[in-house]
């Protein structure tokens, strides 16, 4: 609890603005049955299909007449999950791959960067969709599929920074006391080395969300009718005519990824004493 | 300063491969067969210049590199292939004060928790203790208890500096390297630091090994100081000795670099001969042949590049390694 006071004591106006954008979704996504109007699959009228923002349908209707608003809403369980999770999976698994690669170095080094480079040498969304057409299309093997190729941006991040964290003379000191590799790992060098990587997640937040839809579209993620962001911009693309359909999930996804990119920028910030404000 | 060996190096090769271009790899030999003893209680300084492999030495000295070859003892035990619990153990032995302060600190923690990780690391004493033990630490330093709550750039270099001292004086050590502990700092801070690590000297019965090129930062404070070159001692001598009668061409070299202050020159002194050496320090990776001096020394002559000259005694505690080495004593014994 200590913690979270002394973050939230920092005078940052754009984090505590990420924060709120952020919260605001999480409950969106938690209330979505509550707060939403329509039923996001059922309520079909194909005699109200494009119907422009109103009263009733504040974002209007998109090609099978649903309501965009209650397909926004729904949209954000599914979208913010599959972000969430495969950027969380890929970040532990990165860095903890490349902070081992990149502290051990030699043989090992070359070895766990051979690995990753295999990954990252496939262009990433035609290797996702082939890692999840292999484990068959559902929400968690796409999920799956993308950490699968998501985590070699971490390792590789990773590595480079643990690699000219460690010649500091702490870290030398560290070893004179008799520390641990592992002490010297986890104790020394990443705490120093995770801002940048919180900045990177947080960016990815909003890339994560994008490529998900991107799945979703090719039938490999959500299947329709499920409401989910990504499928909703791809739809609205296909009606271009209809401005709309595709603004509303698109300003969707741009608000949770400018929210966690603010909170990224807080929680650096709060995680370098460097840079920390005096409250 | 006792008679009693603290250390005692025999034979010591630290080699490094490095990547050449093309993949091609070189062996990089940092130190290339040192013989030293480090007496109980007395500073032994280390000069040389940039590259010359005596910060290496040192390291390797703490075992912090697995050693290429050759033997170390510390108190008579071997300890040149010590592992896991037994490294450990010695590590309590033999600490180290680095030469950057900003970097020798983790940017992350606090002074207390800088100063509290030997203690959590070997598992010493209590929570309570163990905070008796950092103020005390801290006391001996002089570092005022209120900077145990700031984080490393919240300090001055000289107070980060006192920091990396206390830290290193957390396990009792007996030998304590000194990787140029003053060479980053502020001239007036350098003398407070010297003075300090003095002190601490006398109080708790510490070994330095001293490692500097600042060589009147040495004379002030070593008695007795070993000159490398390339991967080696050239010269070994009691402070004074060596610097009124140094007789490796290298050494004569390196004290006439000393700057004089000019009134010295009216009170009847005569400035030495300034000699000049010309060239760059030759690569470790391709050292030359025989004495590695000899692409820049003014006396050079056939046997030099051929054979590799032994550092021989050639007054009691003073060895040389250098052919000419009679040749020079005796020049120097006709002008004194």
């Amino acid at each position: 609890m200590q913690v979270i006071k002394d973050i939230w004591k920092q005078k940052n106006f754009m984090f505590k603005l990420g924060v709120f954008m952020c919260l605001a979704w999480v409950v969106i996504a938690v209330f979505a049955s509550v707060l939403a109007p329509f039923d996001p699959v059922k309520d079909q009228d194909m005699l109200i299909r494009f119907q422009p923002p109103s009263g009733e349908h504040l974002f209007g209707t998109d090609s099978l007449g649903r309501d965009v608003f209650s397909r926004v809403l729904y949209g954000s369980r599914i979208s913010l999950s599959a972000g969430v999770v495969t950027v969380l999976v890929s970040f532990v698994v990165g860095i903890l791959f490349g902070g081992i690669a990149g502290y051990t170095g030699g043989l090992v080094d070359d070895v766990m960067m051979r690995i990753s480079e295999m990954i990252q040498s496939f262009p990433p969304l035609i290797l996702a969709m082939v890692i999840a057409a292999a484990l068959g299309p559902n929400i968690s093997n796409s999920i799956l599929a993308m950490a699968i190729i998501w985590w070699p941006n971490y390792a590789r991040l990773t590595r480079s920074i643990v690699i000219s964290v460690k010649e500091n003379d702490y870290i030398t000191a560290s070893r004179l006391m008799g520390a641990s590799h592992l002490r010297i790992l986890f104790k020394e060098i990443l705490p120093n080395s995770l801002g940048s990587m919180i900045v990177m997640a947080t960016l990815d937040l909003g890339n994560a969300i994008l490529m998900f839809s991107g799945l979703s579209f090719l039938g490999l993620g959500v299947q329709p009718p499920l409401a989910e962001w990504g499928a909703m911009v791809s739809d609205g693309v296909l009606n271009f005519n209809y401005w709309w359909i595709a603004t509303f999930p698109g300003l969707a996804i741009f608000t949770v990824a400018i929210g966690a990119n603010f909170v990224g920028d807080g929680l650096r910030d709060f995680l370098d004493p460097r840079m920390r404000r005096r409250a | 300063m006792s008679e009693e060996i603290l250390l005692k190096a025999e034979g010591i090769r630290q080699y490094f491969t490095v990547k050449k271009e093309r993949g091609k790899k070189a062996l990089l030999k940092a130190v290339d067969g040192v013989d030293l003893e480090i007496y109980q209680g007395e500073t032994l300084g280390l000069v040389g210049e940039s590259g010359c492999g005596k910060s290496t030495l040192g390291k390797t000295f703490l075992r912090l590199y697995p050693l290429t070859g050759g033997q170390i003892w510390f108190h008579g035990a071997d300890i040149s292939a010590l592992k896991g619990k037994d490294l450990k153990e010695f590590r309590c032995k033999a600490q180290m004060i680095f030469q950057d302060p900003s970097s020798c600190l983790n940017p992350r923690r606090r002074i207390c928790e800088i100063l509290e990780e030997p203690f959590v690391i070997h598992g010493l004493y209590s929570r309570e203790e163990r905070q008796q033990k950092i103020r005390e630490l801290c006391d001996m330093v002089g570092l005022s208890h209120v900077y145990l709550e700031r984080y490393p750039h919240e300090m001055s270099g000289g107070q980060k500096q006192r920091v990396g001292i206390a830290r290193a004086l957390a396990l009792k050590p007996e030998l304590i390297v000194c990787d140029e502990p003053v060479s980053a700092l502020d001239v007036s801070i350098q003398a407070q630091v010297l003075n300090l690590l003095q002190d601490l000297q006398c109080q708790l019965n510490l070994t330095y090994l001293f490692i500097s090129h600042n060589l009147s930062v040495v004379k002030h404070c070593c008695q007795r100081i070993g000159v490398m070159y390339l991967g080696k001692i050239v010269e070994l001598a009691p402070a004074e000795r060596i610097y009124d009668h140094a007789v490796h061409p290298y050494t004569q070299a390196l004290i006439s670099a000393i700057p004089l202050i000019e009134e010295g020159e009216q009170e009847g002194y005569q400035r030495p001969e300034r000699k000049l050496l010309t060239g760059d320090l030759p690569s470790p990776i391709d050292p030359p042949s025989g004495c590695a001096f000899h692409t820049r020394c003014p006396y050079a002559r056939e046997c030099c590049r051929q054979e590799v000259p032994a550092l021989t005694q050639v007054e009691p505690g003073h060895y040389v390694a250098c052919h000419f080495r009679e040749e020079v004593k005796k020049a120097w014994n006709i002008q004194v």
